[in-house]
């Protein structure tokens, strides 16, 4: 009797696990549980960048609501600090202010109307002082620092001769760029619950990426031992980055409260309080000296980066380094030199944001190369398909691609399914010749993105993250790691690439909700490494758990199966176990059970081991710095209002490498959520500072794109595999970030000539980049300057 | 205003008398009072459809809706959607066809997607559009809620 074929579980798309509680209702996020005896936290902020506070008075909010208890950073029972890479990011402020909306003092009450109204009657008083409000003033120096230049964090990336490159050229093209702020907008804002256990620790429930950031920064914060903190994740409603780092603070506000009051505490932002305090993409600028040969090979890169931190370093140093790694580009290049930079300004902290520093540096590099092309006369898609890494080329940290390099086979389709260049070439003719009739006119645009998978360098190593597989007491198979769901289908990859390294069906295996008291420290859930990374441990694991069940079946005495002293290769498929021939001698489950019965539960734990040859030096920034790439090609086409300037998006064409598509309806679902996300970023999303805050710190002043506003999206995922990741898989949760933004401007520039150097794109900014000549230089459009500089 | 014993309107097909302010918003009269927490806050000021719910078979954001509009009136919430344990054929085009992510737009949008259903059962993506115009979501990027939408007509892709 042979095995029916039967697919892998790898490569289907089934029914997300959590689709059915999702589309009822069913599903319970952290705002949708109650705890009895339950009472609810509110946040006093301050309303200015940069002040001392003189004091803070309780009375008038004590007076209408006796009940109130409120805690300043007098009250801290530990450090005042959140723990992320520094110890510079205070739980509440004690002396000054940094930021408007930092957080002064926490209040609680019985319910959350009663609290929000408490914290509106707390009277504060501050002396205002000087600050960096803005990243001009942070470049000219800021006060804090005695008018120097405070620098968050720094990054230099330095390979072969670049003067000798940029001598030897025949053209030398500069270009300036500018990226804005981004507000993640997960659709369920911020909350947690901290529960006071007798015992005197401490249990968090809530909506997060990382249970163990949360479980550290608190014992941190509260003087407790790492165990004293339970943290459990909850139904999530998205997080793209932001509830990476933020959780750590609102789990330690209402970790306070209910030590305080030795109840439970629920907090849970609403949208404006969440744009307010939370932490946002980095605004960038970038400055680009590039080198070219006259026939378009690029032979020297000059780079400056500078993002701008916010008031505290939180996660800037990681967020700068993959900035600076992929500042070049996918581009073949002997010469590179990029310098880095972080500086603070007073303005909310910035943090992580999908993609973490690759899209603003990447918009900069994709903008230069449309740039080099108008210069040289070569189109888009030229240009790039002459200088995009092939395997074998060296990147600016030495790093050689040994395999799964697709830059080139993403150009080809896209341009085979849009005929991309005959296309581009007409929009340009009819630009020239358009009459001034005020009808739309249409323009495509290209960009051309790698993407590093997992932790930049070594972080992997050093993380050394566990993972275990459980056989438990009712023989079935448990995943325990601390990848969280969000929305992107953690839990159905984790289920589909364990059931295939096991040989059972995805229904054998149980995901176990991620809880610091039930699975152990497999890392955080971002920089796309849940795939590659974490699912690659759990298939050793996996495979190590098959591996001792079949030796069980083979030669224990309590095995039920009897499969001769012959037999050598069994295999498990399916939930079944096989012998050479294929015959079935039983299932697994049975073995499992009579496992079971005779040793008890059977844990196989694995960490992460590096590939050999994969090694990264921090200090020169020499090395792989990862250890695959992603690829992947955006098409866009566009109408623009000749009048108006406002864009109409029509098309989208995706064409991404992943890799191995785990499950490739959800791996559409990232490529097309996170395209829209980078549209946005790039001619809608907007933040405007006035003194210090925000101007557009609600949904009816911060647009994102609904689906009026997207275009139809034809998406391609290629899978050229690497041997890094589970299956082949990359990762392809941020590289949908890195090239819409780019894709748009080029579209604009095709449909319009204006040069627009900086994003958001809006209408408003379109105009001024035309009123101030950022037009290209042949058209009659504008003032007809040369547009060969940057923004002024 | 509100007369004697609260205000009464039928909410997923059973008549209910709530004793609350009036102004009330619907979204938190359906959620803490009546435990149906399905519907969701996202914003708090009508932007992003998270909390819609049908008011006299008509998509409204609950949080826009003061209790005492609804006297007399019809509710449903995403609860109602699955009818004995069995999905809305729109909820489980959802599930399979890449409609659902993180799932907190989710109840909004299919809420509003039955209402356009009910008046026109085979939409184009244009009509699909006009009709979630005002639901956020910041998952998809819309294109699997589409796909969702198509797989559910005469000729549409089940996988």
């Amino acid at each position: 009797m042979t095995q029916p074929p039967r697919p892998r579980e790898v490569g289907q798309s089934r029914p997300r696990i959590d689709g059915r509680d999702k589309v009822t209702g069913a599903a319970r996020y952290v705002d949708d549980l109650n705890v009895p005896g339950m009472w609810h936290g509110a946040t006093v902020r301050s309303p200015h960048p940069a002040a001392r506070i003189d004091s803070i008075d309780f009375s008038r909010a004590r007076q209408a609501d006796p009940e109130v208890a409120a805690i300043t950073a007098a009250d801290l029972p530990g450090p005042n600090v959140v723990k992320l890479i520094a110890e510079d990011w205070p739980i509440l402020a004690a002396e000054e202010v940094h930021h408007v909306g930092e957080a002064v003092a926490i209040v609680v009450a019985p319910t959350r109307e009663r609290a929000r109204a408490a914290a509106d009657r707390v009277d504060v008083t501050y002396t205002e002082v000087p600050g960096a409000l803005t990243l001009d003033d942070a470049l000219r120096g800021d006060p804090r620092v005695g008018g120097q230049v405070n620098v968050l964090a720094s990054s230099n990336i330095d390979w072969g001769d670049v003067d000798q490159g940029l001598a030897d050229a025949d053209h030398i093209v500069e270009g300036e760029y500018e990226t804005g702020w981004q507000e993640h907008i997960y659709i369920e804002p911020q909350g947690m619950i901290a529960i006071p256990q007798d015992d005197g620790s401490v249990e968090i429930v809530g909506s997060m990426q990382c249970p163990y950031y949360v479980q550290h920064a608190l014992a941190h914060a509260l003087s407790l031992e790492p165990d004293m903190v339970r943290v459990r994740h909850v139904a999530t409603g998205g997080g793209f980055g932001g509830k990476e780092d933020f959780p750590d603070m609102l789990g330690a506000h209402a970790a306070l409260l209910a030590r305080k009051i030795k109840r439970p505490v629920k907090i849970v932002y609403d949208r404006h309080e969440d744009i307010v305090a939370t932490t946002k993409r980095h605004p960038s600028r970038v400055r680009i000296r590039t080198g070219v040969a006259a026939d378009g090979r690029l032979l020297a890169q000059d780079i400056e980066v500078v993002l701008d931190g916010g008031a505290y370093i939180t996660l800037s140093p990681v967020v700068l380094s993959r900035a600076v790694i992929h500042a070049a580009g996918p581009y073949a290049c002997p010469n590179v030199r990029i310098q880095g930079r972080v500086l603070a300004t007073n303005t909310v902290p910035n943090g992580a944001f999908r993609g973490f520093g690759a899209p603003q540096s990447q918009f900069a590099a994709e903008r230069q190369m449309d740039r080099i092309g108008r210069r040289l006369g070569i189109d888009p898609y030229t240009i790039r398909e002459r200088n995009a890494y092939r395997v074998g080329d060296t990147t600016p940290t030495g790093q050689v691609l040994k395999e799964s390099v697709s830059a080139i086979e993403c150009l080809q389709e896209a341009e085979t399914r849009t005929r991309f260049r005959e296309r581009w070439q007409q929009f340009e003719n009819a630009r020239a010749n358009a009459p001034d009739d005020g009808r739309p006119v249409r323009g495509l645009g290209l960009s051309l993105v790698w993407h590093g998978s997992g932790f930049t360098g070594n972080g992997e190593q050093r993380m050394n993250s566990p993972v275990t597989i459980r056989l438990n007491e009712a023989g079935a198979v448990e995943v325990r790691v601390a990848a969280t769901e969000f929305g992107q289908g953690t839990t159905m990859v984790l289920q589909q690439m364990v059931a295939d390294a096991v040989g059972v069906t995805a229904a054998d295996i149980v995901v176990v909700n991620p809880d610091t008291v039930e699975v152990p420290d497999s890392g955080p859930t971002v920089a796309s490494r849940t795939v590659m990374v974490v699912g690659g441990i759990l298939v050793r694991a996996g495979k190590g758990l098959a591996d001792q069940l079949m030796q069980f079946a083979k030669s224990d005495a309590a095995s039920p199966i009897d499969c001769g002293p012959e037999t050598n290769e069994l295999e498990l498929k399916a939930g079944q176990l096989l012998d050479e021939s294929g015959a079935v001698l039983g299932s697994f489950s049975d073995i499992a059970a009579a496992y079971v019965a005779s040793y008890g539960t059977l844990d196989i734990t694995e960490r992460f081991e590096a590939m050999p040859g994969i090694e990264f030096d921090e200090e020169t920034y020499r090395g792989a710095a990862y250890s695959a790439y992603g690829w992947a090609c955006d098409i866009i086409e566009l109408e623009v209002d000749p009048d108006t300037l406002a864009v109409s998006l029509t098309d989208a064409t995706l064409v991404y490498d992943v890799g191995k598509a785990i499950h490739p309806a959800m791996c559409r679902g990232q490529v097309e959520g996170g395209t829209l996300q980078a549209l946005g970023y790039g001619f809608m999303e907007e933040i405007k500072l006035k003194d210090g805050a925000y101007m557009n710190d609600r949904l009816a002043t911060y647009i994102i794109p609904t689906i009026r506003d997207t275009p139809d999206m034809d998406t391609v995922l290629i899978e050229n595999p690497t041997p890094s990741g589970a299956f082949g898989a990359k990762g392809v949760g941020e590289i949908p970030m890195d090239g819409g933004a780019p894709a748009v401007l080029s579209a604009i520039e095709n449909a319009t000539g204006i040069v627009a150097a900086g994003i958001p794109a809006t209408p408003e900014r379109l105009f001024s980049d035309r009123m101030a000549g950022r037009v290209v230089s042949n058209d009659r459009a504008g003032s007809a300057k040369p547009a060969e500089g940057g923004p002024a | 205003m509100t007369g004697k014993g609260g205000i009464s309107f039928s909410l997923n097909g059973k008549a209910v008398k709530v004793d609350l302010d009036p102004m009330s918003r619907l979204l938190d009269v359906v959620r803490e009072h009546c435990e149906l927490p399905g519907s969701k806050e996202g914003c708090g000021e009508g932007e992003c459809g998270a909390c819609a719910v049908l008011l006299d078979d008509e998509p409204v954001c609950s949080c826009l809706v003061p209790l005492i509009q609804v006297r007399g009136r019809t509710v449903r919430t995403i609860e109602d959607l699955e009818t004995g344990g069995v999905l809305d054929p729109i909820q489980e085009a959802f599930v399979e066809a890449g409609g659902v992510q993180c799932g907190a737009c989710t109840p909004g949008i299919l809420i509003t997607l039955r209402a356009l259903l009910d008046r026109n059962p085979a939409p184009n993506r244009t009509e699909v559009r006009e009709a979630l115009g005002g639901n956020l979501c910041r998952c998809t990027g819309y294109e699997g809620i589409l796909r969702s939408v198509e797989a559910l007509l005469p000729g549409g892709d089940e996988s």
